[in-house]
C-alpha cells in the first residue's frame, strides 16, 4: 500500500450546492420518515410493556399514548409509514432499472405525496 | 497467510467489505414488511385507546402476537440498517462508530422489550 492518509471528502448530500427538486425532496423525505418512525416504535413498545405489567403502569402509558401528544405522534407516524411504504415500493421499481427517466420519476414523486396522504386518511377512517 | 491475490480478496465486496449484503438485506426486509405492516396498522390502530383488558385480549390472539413479533423484529432490523446508512452519510470516525453502536443497542433493546411484553401478554 502506498499512501493511506485519509482523503478529506465532503459528506453527502451536499445540500449547499444542490437545488431542491421533487425527486431529491421525496428521497430525503424517505430517510426522514423512516428514521422518525423510531419515536412511534418507542411509544408503542413502552405501551405494550405497560399493558403486560399492571393496571397502574398501563394507566400511565395509556394516558401519554392517547393524549394530544400521542395522537399527534401516531397520526404523523401513520403518514410517515405510508410514505415510507410507497417510497420503498418505488425503490424496488428503481432498483429494477425502471422509471429512471425524469417525467416518470416526477410522476412517481407526486404519487408518493398524494398516495401517502390518501392512504393515511383511509386508514384513519377505517380504524 | 492465505495465498490470495489482492484482486481475489476484493472481488465482489467493494469499499464496504461486505459486498451487496446490506443492500440485499434492506430489500428482503422491506418486501417482508410491505406484506405485514398494513395488516398491523389496522390491528394496532384498533387496539389503541382500548382498556387494558381489551389490549391484552387483542395481543393474546396467536395471529396478532406472531404478527406483532414479526413487525417488531424485522422492522427494527430494517430500521437499524437504514439508520446506519444515515449515520455513515453524515458522520465520520469515532462519532460514526459510537452512533452505530448506540443504534444497534437501541434496536436490540427495543426488540427484546417488545418480545418480552408480547410473551407475557400472549402466553
Amino acid at each position: 500500500m502506498a499512501d493511506t492518509k485519509p482523503v478529506e471528502r465532503p459528506l453527502s448530500p451536499h445540500l449547499q450546492v444542490y437545488r431542491p427538486q421533487l425527486t431529491s425532496v421525496t428521497s430525503i423525505l424517505t430517510r426522514i420518515t423512516g428514521n422518525g418512525l423510531i419515536v412511534a416504535v418507542l411509544l408503542m413498545v413502552w405501551w405494550l410493556l405497560a399493558a403486560s405489567t399492571s393496571d397502574a403502569y398501563f394507566a400511565v402509558a395509556d394516558a401519554v399514548v392517547t393524549s394530544w401528544f400521542g395522537d399527534l405522534i401516531f397520526t404523523l407516524s401513520l403518514w410517515a409509514i405510508w410514505y415510507h411504504y410507497l417510497a420503498g415500493l418505488r425503490h424496488l421499481y428503481f432498483d429494477a432499472g425502471k422509471g429512471m427517466d425524469i417525467p416518470t420519476a416526477e410522476k412517481l414523486g407526486w404519487g408518493l405525496i398524494v398516495g401517502s396522504v390518501v392512504l393515511t386518511l383511509i386508514t384513519l377512517l377505517l380504524v | 497467510m492465505r495465498y490470495l491475490t489482492a484482486r481475489k480478496r476484493a472481488e465482489g465486496k467493494g469499499a464496504s467489505g461486505t459486498g451487496t449484503e446490506h443492500f440485499w438485506h434492506m430489500k428482503v426486509s422491506g418486501v417482508g414488511l410491505a406484506l405485514i405492516v398494513p395488516i398491523y396498522l389496522f390491528v394496532f390502530g384498533r387496539a389503541l385507546g382500548g382498556s387494558r383488558q381489551e389490549v391484552i385480549d387483542t395481543f393474546a390472539h396467536p395471529f396478532v402476537a406472531i404478527l406483532t413479533g414479526l413487525v417488531l423484529f424485522v422492522g427494527l432490523r430494517h430500521f437499524q440498517n437504514g439508520a446506519q446508512t444515515m449515520i455513515e452519510d453524515y458522520s465520520k470516525g469515532t462519532t460514526r462508530r459510537a452512533l452505530i453502536i448506540a443504534v444497534t443497542a437501541l434496536c436490540y433493546g427495543l426488540t427484546a422489550t417488545g418480545l418480552f411484553a408480547l410473551a407475557k401478554i400472549a402466553l
